[in-house]
């Protein structure tokens, strides 16, 4: 069966498309790296088949069903900002207020609730920093205790948006291992945006590129192409391939990096980094 | 000191409404909305003061006006909500009507005092029983939709997508402010409700990292602040609302400062 399947999914954000009359399925078991410049609707695709944003043509399917809030088969982990970032709160309670979070009640996880939180902390490897406040753990750890909210309930599909953004590059690989171990332990399928294609490199099985109002999905070879890339970025583009990595590259500017700049400013980038080494 | 009925009321007013304030602020502390809770304060005082001109006592006024006003602003949405100059104006407005209704009503000053500082030495048998009656409403309805509260104040996108309807459970939650806030006037009075609501659960917050510990730490801090309070006041004959402001102050100010407070 597959996991997601998009109907010719037209997506509309602020009156614009954001997506036009795409059709596209995923397997199970896949893990699809989602790409494309800033504004190319990567958020607003992972909200569509959360059930957040109606399609505004054409039809989501989510393993077989149509997309709607509160599926329980999806995990989703928002891209993070500063969430969490200031709490005097532990890894551990952070997590377990996820536990039937949807459910009225009280806020304290009952035996089950906890051997969850235990199941999904001991599968991200967070069980021994998550006794630690929140405010006291570094953006890769709190990154790895936002993941283990999202494996909450046992999803089968896994929409990981920016788990990479303001990431040190050598915890980004952690991060990008993590996912592709999940998905070898537990089968399921995963879609992981992220700014730049290389660090996804030899762990994703396909690419979603998202551009100019259109979705490529396909192997890396046959979707980043000069031809494929030009039409999504509306603009010439040139693929070089250096030594196992690959530029995406208009007129001699390399479009991912320069998108990673424009996003986040270097200023951010470094404080990220620093905050990681802390 | 026990021996004096306006005591025993005063200790059994406090005792609930610190219970509720230290639940209820837990809450509002986490979910970073203490500001919230100084307007809807502000906003009672007009319904207080209009109530007493319209010969209702001012505890229901300040209840009806107070919780309308949580749940509206959580209709509007915590973005325009969080707008200072809006809710400065707003602020502004709501003391200087209830300032003209006093006006009106000249006989009431010192009703005006009691209301914006607080004059639990003066509250009654029957106020104890209507603090009771709310305070098990404002309690029971928190205990309702807590887990998803907690859930949405954590991480509301994925509450979100989980199917947590944001904008139902914050304009709820405001509304049960509304309730504590209205409770907490009768012992502060509407300028000092900070003392009760947010000092107890921002000092807990510092020393548990946990939920449960938090939501066990930040009722028995109030109470100890307020009884203190309240058992300094009857000492010094200082007005008890400065002792519970100072200890709630000096409490926040030590667990901040403290090891305890910087590892845990």
């Amino acid at each position: 069966m597959n996991a997601i399947e998009f109907r010719q999914v037209t997506l509309r954000l602020g009156g614009r498309d954001v997506l036009g009359d795409a059709s596209l399925a995923v397997a199970a078991g896949e893990i699809i790296g989602v790409l494309g410049p800033n504004g190319a609707g990567k958020t607003t695709l992972m909200r569509a088949i959360l059930g957040l944003v109606p399609a505004a043509r054409g039809e989501i399917r989510v393993f077989g069903r149509p997309a709607a809030r509160g599926n329980p088969a999806v995990g989703y982990m928002p891209q993070t900002r500063s969430t969490g970032a200031n709490l005097r709160l532990r890894g551990r309670d952070f997590v377990a207020g996820v536990v039937n979070g949807h459910r009225p009640g009280l806020p304290f996880p009952g035996k089950a609730g906890r051997a969850e939180v235990d199941r999904v902390l001991d599968l991200v490897g967070a069980a021994a920093l998550a006794g630690r406040p929140l405010a006291e753990t570094s953006g890769g750890e709190r990154q790895r205790l936002l993941l283990a909210q999202a494996l909450v309930g046992r999803p089968r599909l896994l929409l990981l948006d920016e788990p990479l953004a303001n990431l040190d590059p050598r915890f980004q690989g952690d991060v990008v291992a993590l996912a592709a171990a999940l998905r070898a332990e537990l089968g399921i399928t995963i879609l992981f945006s992220a700014h730049e294609l290389n660090p996804l490199l030899g762990a994703i099985d396909r690419v979603l590129y998202l551009g100019n109002g259109q979705a490529a999905l396909g192997t890396v070879d046959e979707v980043i192409t000069g031809p494929v890339l030009s039409r999504l970025y509306g603009a010439e583009i040139e693929v070089v391939r250096v030594r196992g990595r690959i530029f995406v590259m208009s007129g001699g500017q390399d479009m991912e990096r320069d998108a990673h700049r424009h996003d986040h400013g270097g200023a951010h980038a470094l404080l990220g980094a620093s905050h990681d080494h802390a | 000191m026990l021996d004096y009925d306006f005591m025993r009321n005063a200790f059994a007013a406090a005792a609930i409404v610190a219970a509720v304030a230290g639940l209820v602020g837990y809450f509002l502390v986490l979910r970073g909305q203490t500001f919230a809770g100084h307007a809807l304060a502000h906003v009672g005082f007009t319904g207080a003061t209009g109530s007493v001109l319209i010969g209702i006592s001012p505890l229901w006024g300040l209840v009806a006006l107070t919780v309308t006003a949580g749940l509206g602003m959580g209709a509007i949405g915590e973005r325009l909500v969080q707008r200072d100059v809006a809710i400065g104006i707003v602020l502004a407005l709501a003391l200087g009507l209830g300032l003209l209704f006093l006006h009106f009503y000249t006989a009431y000053a010192a009703q005006a005092t009691a209301l914006l500082f607080g004059n639990v030495l003066s509250v009654d048998a029957a106020t104890v029983r209507a603090l009771l009656w709310l305070g098990l409403v404002t309690v029971g309805l928190l205990a309702a939709i807590s887990r998803p509260l907690l859930f949405a104040s954590l991480q509301p996108e994925l509450a979100e997508a989980k199917g947590v309807r944001l904008r139902l459970y914050s304009g709820l939650f405001l509304g049960i402010v509304g309730l504590a806030v209205a409770e907490c006037v009768q012992i502060v009075g509407v300028l000092l409700v900070f003392a009760l609501m947010v000092g107890p659960a921002a000092t807990a917050q510092r020393l548990t990292t946990r939920v449960a510990g938090g939501l066990v730490l930040s009722p028995v801090l109030a109470l100890a602040e307020a009884w203190a309070g309240i058992a300094l006041a009857f000492y010094t004959d200082w007005p008890a609302s400065f002792w519970i402001t100072a200890l709630s102050a000096g409490g926040y100010l030590a667990a901040t400062i403290s090891p305890a407070g910087r590892v845990r």
